[in-house]
C-alpha cells in the first residue's frame, strides 16, 4: 500500500511516497512553495521517479503553509504534527525537534511516547529562518551551498544581531565595508540564526536528544552553531527538507490502517 | 429564524456596529462617556444618566497616524485607540475616563487627541491593604466631581447605589450566561459567545441584562447535546478579530470559559453592598483578582485558571497574548509552571489586532487541536 505526503511550504514544495508506512519509495523537493507551480511540479517529480500514479495512492495528506490548496489531498494536518512524526521516524528516540524552514522556525517537544507535548513558532520575523541566510548569502556574494564551508574557516566570528533581518543586513554591509573577513561575518550570521532558533527551543525545553529538520539544517554551519549554542550534540534528519512530507505520508498510512 | 438566533443576532448587530449603536443612544438624548481599557467605575457614569462606552479598539484597524505618537512596541489595542482618537471616531463622546494601569496607558492619558475632555484616575498598586480602598475612594470622588463639572449634572450617592444594583445584576446574568453557553457549544460558536459578551460595552446595562435573561431562558429549553470536539478556556486581554475565533470553530474547538479583560474579568467580581457607594466600588477593586493589571503578589491567576479548566471540563487553556502587553507577558512565566505541575495543557498565541497573522494562528491552533 502506498501513501503520499505533500508539504507545501512558503519557499519550497516537498513530496514523499511511502510503502506500507515503512519504506520511502521516492521523495522530491522543488524550491518554490505555496501560490506557485511548486506543488504541481513536486508531484510530477515524485511520480517521475517511480512507476506509480496518483491513483495508486491509498491516501494523500497535505501539510505546510499551503496545505489547504492541494486538490488531490484527502486531509490536511499541521506541519507541527507532521514534522514530529517524520523526525521521529528518521531519528527514533528524539525528544526535541528544531525545524528551520524558509520563513519559519519551529521547535517541538516530544514525550517519551513520541507525542507532541509543546511547540513554539517564530512570528512575523524572518530572523532565524532560511530566508535570513538567503538574504545574507546574497549580500556576502557566497552561494548558500558554500556558507557552511566559510563558517568553519572563521577564527573570530563577528557580532551580528538576531532581532531583524533588515537591520542585520545593514550590519553585514557595514562589516563588509570595514573589511572584516568574510568567514567571520558568515560565522556571525550563523550564530545569529542559532541564537534566534535556540530561543524557541528553550521555550519548549531543550531535552537531551535534538533533531534538526528543514532546509536550514542542510547547512552544517547552522547545525554546528545550534549545537554550540545549546551545548549538546545535534542530529540531522536523513531527508531534512522532506521530513514534513514524510510525516504527512506516515499519517496518511496511519489513517488508512485505523 | 428561531428566538435564540434572533436574540443572538441582536447582540451581534451591536458588537459588529458599535458606533451606530451608541449614536442611536445619543440621538435619544443619552450622553456618551468613553471607558478606556481596562477597568473603570462605570457605575458613576451610569448614575450620571450617561452611557458608558467601551473603547477596546476595532476589528483589524488600519493604523497609520497613531504611529506618529506611539512607538512600534505599544500594543495594537492602544495603537488602535490612538488611531480612533485621531480619525475622529471618538469625537461623539462627551467625556473619556482613563485609568492608567500600564506604562502605555499612562503615556496615552497625557497625549489624548480626541475632542472629548479626559478624566484620569489612578488605581492603587498595593491593593490588598486598607489604605488602598481609601485612596481609590478619593480617586473616584475626583472622577465624580469631574464628571459633574464636565456634564453639568449632580451624581448622588443614591443614583450610584442604583447603578451598582443594575451592574451587579448584569454581572450575575453574564456569569450565568457563560455557564449556560458552556453547555451549548453547538449554539454558541466562539464568535457568537464573544459577541453576546462584547455587546455589553455598547448597551445600557439594564437593557443588556434583559436580553441576556431572555437568551438564557430560551437556550435552557433546548436539550444539551454531547460535544465531540475539544473545549478550551481563553485567557488574556481580548480575543479578536472574529477571524481568529473562527479558526477555533474550524477545528471543532469550543470556548467554554474565558479569563479575558474585555470579557469575564469585567463581571467576575460583584460590587459589595454597603452604605458608601464610592467605598463599595473601591472595595470591589480590592476584591478583584486574576488580572496582571491588578497587582496581587500572591499571583492567584494560575490556580484560578486551573480551577476554571476543572469546573468547565476544558481540555486546555489558550493564552491570547496581546503582543507588547508587558503585564500579560510578565505574568506568563509565573502561571506556566503551575499549569505544568497541575497537568493542564496550554498554548500561547501571539495576538496583534492590527495584523493578526491568521495563517500562522491557523497552523498553531490546528497543531494544538491535534496534540490535545
Amino acid at each position: 500500500m502506498y501513501t503520499l505526503g505533500i508539504d507545501v511550504g512558503s519557499s519550497s514544495s516537498k513530496a514523499v511516497i511511502l510503502e506500507d508506512g515503512k519504506k520511502i519509495i521516492a521523495q522530491a523537493v522543488v524550491e518554490i512553495g505555496t501560490g506557485s507551480s511548486g506543488p504541481e511540479r513536486v508531484l510530477d517529480e515524485v511520480f517521475e521517479k517511480t512507476n506509480l500514479k496518483i491513483e495508486d495512492m491509498a491516501n494523500i495528506i497535505a501539510t505546510g503553509y499551503g496545505r489547504f490548496n492541494v486538490d488531490c489531498a484527502k486531509g490536511e494536518v499541521s506541519e507541527i504534527t507532521c514534522h514530529a512524526k517524520g523526525a521521529l521516524f528518521e531519528c527514533p528516540g528524539t525528544t526535541t525537534i528544531l525545524d528551520i524552514g524558509g520563513q519559519d522556525v519551529k521547535s517541538i517537544k516530544l514525550n517519551s511516547q513520541g507525542l507532541v507535548m509543546q511547540f513554539a513558532m517564530n512570528d512575523k520575523c524572518a530572523a532565524g529562518t532560511g530566508r535570513f541566510l538567503d538574504v545574507m548569502s546574497k549580500v556576502l556574494e557566497i552561494p548558500m551551498s558554500e556558507m557552511g564551508d566559510w563558517y568553519f574557516k572563521s577564527k573570530h566570528p563577528a557580532a551580528v544581531s538576531s532581532t531583524c533581518t533588515v537591520f542585520a543586513e545593514s550590519e553585514v554591509i557595514s562589516l563588509l565595508s570595514k573589511n572584516i573577513p568574510k568567514e567571520d561575518i558568515v560565522a556571525g550570521v550563523h550564530q545569529s540564526i542559532a541564537a534566534k532558533a535556540c530561543a524557541l527551543v528553550r521555550r519548549v525545553g531543550v531535552g537531551d536528544d535534538l533533531t534538526m529538520t528543514g532546509g536550514g539544517s542542510r547547512d552544517p554551519g547552522v547545525v554546528d552553531a545550534v549545537s554550540k549554542e545549546l551545548g549538546i550534540p545535534v542530529r540531522v534528519a536523513l531527508h531534512p527538507q522532506a521530513v514534513g512530507a514524510l510525516g504527512a505520508a506516515l499519517i496518511a498510512y496511519d489513517k488508512i490502517k485505523k | 429564524m428561531s428566538q435564540i438566533d434572533e436574540l443572538i443576532s441582536k447582540f451581534q448587530e451591536v458588537s459588529n456596529h458599535p458606533q451606530k449603536t451608541v449614536l442611536n443612544y445619543k440621538q435619544q438624548g443619552k450622553r456618551l462617556v468613553g471607558m478606556m481599557p481596562y477597568y473603570a467605575p462605570e457605575e458613576i457614569v451610569y448614575a450620571a444618566g450617561c452611557l458608558p462606552v467601551g473603547m477596546f479598539g476595532a476589528q483589524k484597524p488600519q493604523i497609520a497616524a497613531a504611529r506618529t505618537y506611539l512607538p512600534p512596541f505599544a500594543c495594537s489595542l492602544m495603537q488602535a485607540d490612538m488611531e480612533l482618537q485621531l480619525n475622529g471616531t471618538y469625537d461623539c463622546l462627551d467625556a473619556v475616563i482613563f485609568s492608567v494601569p500600564c506604562d502605555t496607558l499612562r503615556c496615552m492619558s497625557q497625549k489624548w487627541h480626541g475632542k472629548a475632555p479626559v478624566i484620569v484616575f489612578t488605581h492603587p498598586q498595593n491593593r490588598k491593604i486598607r489604605p488602598a480602598v481609601d485612596f481609590l475612594k478619593a480617586e473616584y470622588e475626583h472622577v465624580r466631581a469631574e464628571l459633574e463639572r464636565i456634564l453639568g449634572v449632580k451624581i448622588s450617592d443614591l443614583a450610584i447605589q442604583e447603578a451598582i444594583n443594575v451592574y451587579n445584576e448584569n454581572r450575575r446574568a453574564m456569569r450565568e450566561f457563560c455557564d449556560v453557553a458552556a453547555q451549548y457549544p453547538q449554539i454558541f460558536t466562539p464568535v457568537k459567545r464573544h459577541d453576546v459578551i462584547k455587546a455589553r460595552w455598547f448597551m445600557d446595562k439594564a437593557e443588556h441584562t434583559a436580553l441576556i435573561r431572555q437568551l438564557i431562558d430560551a437556550v435552557k429549553k433546548e436539550p444539551v447535546q454531547p460535544w465531540n470536539g475539544k473545549k478550551v478556556v481563553l485567557s488574556g486581554i481580548m480575543a479578536e478579530p472574529d477571524e481568529f475565533l473562527d479558526i477555533f470553530n474550524e477545528f471543532n474547538i469550543a470556548v467554554v470559559a474565558d479569563d479575558l479583560a474585555q470579557e469575564s474579568r469585567q463581571f467576575r467580581t460583584d460590587v459589595p453592598s454597603g452604605i458608601d457607594p464610592l467605598e463599595q466600588l473601591a472595595q470591589q477593586w480590592q476584591d478583584f483578582d486574576g488580572c496582571p493589571l491588578a497587582l496581587n503578589p500572591d499571583k492567584p491567576r494560575g490556580q484560578m485558571l486551573i480551577d476554571m479548566t476543572k469546573k468547565y471540563k476544558a481540555d486546555a487553556v489558550v493564552v491570547c497574548m496581546m503582543r507588547f502587553c508587558d503585564p500579560e507577558e510578565f505574568d506568563y512565566p509565573i502561571y506556566k509552571p503551575e499549569f505544568e505541575e497541575a497537568g493542564v495543557r496550554y498554548t500561547v498565541l501571539d495576538l496583534d489586532i492590527e495584523s493578526p497573522s491568521l495563517e500562522q494562528l491557523r497552523t498553531r491552533i490546528q497543531a494544538f487541536s491535534e496534540i490535545l
